[in-house]
């Protein structure tokens, strides 16, 4: 098994390391800089954290204004809050006005866990999606979040980042290069590609292997920014098979398959399954097993392929 | 304005805010439509601000020494409007143009669209805490600049005005300055019918701020309490300006169907001979 590290682990350690090197860049957070892993940031450099207590919204607000003073704010809490308590004010303050803000989300699904549903974000992306301005990128592993915190300290404008609270596998290659807006292929498949987004990456990936040993030849195509989309890339995927497959641990309403379907029913109609989570709230339990209750697994992609190759 | 020698024209500033006023309602007329009673009730606060209290310079308008207006109350967006023409920072003519169609002057404020405007509001409740944000970041840079943010006293009922004010005291903001237009009207009714946010002055004092209670359209007053409200170190300062919709034009006053409305021409040319325009 390949090192496992939680993208929010690697998130803390990103930001700590950029805080050394710009000075401009400062941290907010609600009341969970243990969990979001921001307070490495704020031990290091506490005259650039602030603790905005447990207000969201207010957190959102104060991050605009210290953009507006040309700093370079990464706001962070749960996803649930981060894109739904404050969903208003990311749109009225951030987007409508074009700010330079970062919001980096963790606890996002249903691989939160225990908590249960009050904490498992599963339609962060889709409400981050409808705003306009917004970017929304969903690294799949800890060395892509790395470079993704650092892809959008050098990018103006809101952007909004996906993590996780568990471990997962790192799947990208050493050499590979993160840029807003270009899907990563790992192998074009003949008869079926696979796009998926995080910690579906690596189940896609499984997946695959076990359809080779089927002889299916699937790809896996891992589309970290799902705003923009890499339209291109999709084009000449979808032109090349006969069957797409979109695997998010999100609703598949209004995630990455709606996106993947927007796109293609528009420019090049063909075959999408949509594996995610199907318009339900999830619930307690141990990460594994949900993402088996929630047909989240590798099986569940080679299920649904088989059956729709058939 | 300040004089040459460093007195103060209260005539001047009276003079100032009778012309914004006249400024606001043609506006509003020529739109059509728009917010005419919060945007009078606070026009003796804006024109103290700008043309006395805030340091800034229309040819620059991102000098970043500058000091900062929010309007958190966005929908008197005219009033905002007419404070920019009138220090220039875009010709007056273009006052005309308000809610048309390509214009940079929105319906409410957009900073996208119109330099000047610091940030976009119109959803209520936001401005103290992009407020608080900028305060902050001037604090981090060692800027004496001020932030100055103009809430309505409806609009005090938004949950996130209070976790900003606790912000504010808690981050000790003294280059804060509040300014709520207590006009006492909202758009069903009167606050203290629609919800009741009496005792004001209490409330912000639990929540670690200096209060102070003025009449909000005595040009005297405005201009002593904004020069108080400067000294006052280790916390942020809200002045609760009292006032009346609608203000100076007297069948606007107190009126709660005027807050949406725009003037008719007949009711323009009415309101101008008041005002003597
Ligand atoms: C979040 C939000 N809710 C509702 C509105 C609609 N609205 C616009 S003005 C207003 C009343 C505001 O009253 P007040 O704050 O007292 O303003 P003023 O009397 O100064 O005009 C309302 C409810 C809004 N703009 N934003
Ligand atoms: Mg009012």
């Amino acid at each position: 098994m390949s090192l496992k590290i939680a993208t929010r682990d690697a998130y803390g350690e990103a930001l700590l390391e950029l805080g050394k090197r710009r000075k401009d860049v400062v941290v907010l957070d609600a009341d969970l800089s243990g969990s979001t892993k921001t307070g490495k940031f704020a031990k290091a450099f506490p005259e650039r954290f602030y603790n905005i207590g447990i207000s969201e919204q207010d957190m959102i607000g104060t991050a605009s204004g210290l953009s507006l003073t040309g700093k370079l704010p990464f706001a962070s809490t749960f996803a649930v809050f981060e894109t739904g308590r404050a969903w208003e004010q990311i749109r009225q303050t951030v987007c409508y006005s074009n700010l330079n803000v970062k919001l980096v989300a963790t606890h996002s699904g249903i691989t939160v866990g225990e908590d249960g549903a009050s904490h498992q974000a599963t339609e962060d992306v889709a409400l981050m999606r409808v705003l306009p301005n917004m970017t929304i990128i969903v690294p799949s592993d800890g060395n892509e979040t790395r470079q993704v915190i650092n892809a959008i300290a050098d990018y103006y404008g809101p952007v909004y980042v996906r993590l996780g609270r568990v471990k997962v596998p790192m799947v990208m290659p050493d050499e590979y290069q993160f840029k807003i807006g270009k899907a990563f292929t790992f192998h074009t498949g003949s008869n079926v590609n696979i796009i998926a987004m995080g910690i579906m990456v690596s189940t896609a990936l499984e997946a695959a292997d076990i359809l080779k040993d089927e002889g299916i030849d699937a790809g896996v195509i891992n589309i970290s920014t799902v705003k923009p989309l890499d339209t291109e890339t999709l084009l000449n995927i979808a032109k090349a098979c006969r069957l797409i497959v979109t695997a998010e641990e999100h609703s598949t309403i209004g995630g990455l398959g709606s996106a993947v379907c927007e796109f293609l029913s528009e420019n090049h109609p063909i075959q999408i399954c949509r594996i995610g989570i199907r318009d339900a709230f999830g619930c307690s339990g141990k990460p594994e097993e949900l993402l088996k209750l929630y047909c989240l697994t590798a099986d569940d992609i080679v299920r649904t392929i088989k059956e729709a190759l058939t | 304005m300040r004089s040459v020698s460093g007195t103060i024209d209260i005539n001047f500033l009276k003079e100032k805010a009778r012309a914004i006023r006249i400024e606001v309602l043609k506006m509003l007329t020529e739109a059509g439509s728009g917010h005419t009673g919060g945007s009078l009730s606070a026009a003796d606060i804006v024109t103290a601000l700008y043309f006395y209290k805030m340091r800034h310079n229309p040819e620059n308008p991102k000098w970043n020494e500058r000091d900062r207006f929010i309007l958190s109350k966005g929908h008197a967006a005219p009033l905002l409007y007419a404070a920019l023409a009138m220090t220039g920072y875009f010709d007056i003519s273009m006052l005309k143009t308000l809610r048309k169609m390509g214009s940079p002057l929105q319906g409410h404020p957009c900073s996208r669209t119109l330099l000047g405007v610091e940030i976009s509001t119109g959803s209520l409740g936001q401005g103290l805490s992009v407020a608080n944000g900028i305060a902050i970041g001037l604090k981090m840079d060692n800027l004496n600049s001020r932030v100055y943010c103009l809430l309505g006293d409806g609009e005090i009922q938004e949950g996130q005005v209070w976790e900003a004010a606790m912000t504010s005291a808690h981050y000790r903001l003294d280059n804060l300055c509040a300014i709520v237009d207590m006009n006492g009207l909202q758009i069903d009714g009167p606050v203290s019918h629609v919800k009741a946010i009496e005792p004001v002055a209490a409330k912000w004092n639990a929540f670690g701020w200096h209060v102070i209670d003025i009449d909000g359209h005595d040009m005297k007053t405005i201009i002593d309490t904004l020069d108080e409200a400067e000294t006052v170190k280790e916390k942020p300062t809200v002045i609760l300006a009292r006032t009346v919709k609608g203000k100076g034009v007297s069948f606007f006053e107190g009126k709660v169907e005027y807050h949406g409305i725009a003037p008719t021409h007949e009711e323009l040319e009415r309101a101008l001979k008041e005002l003597g325009g």
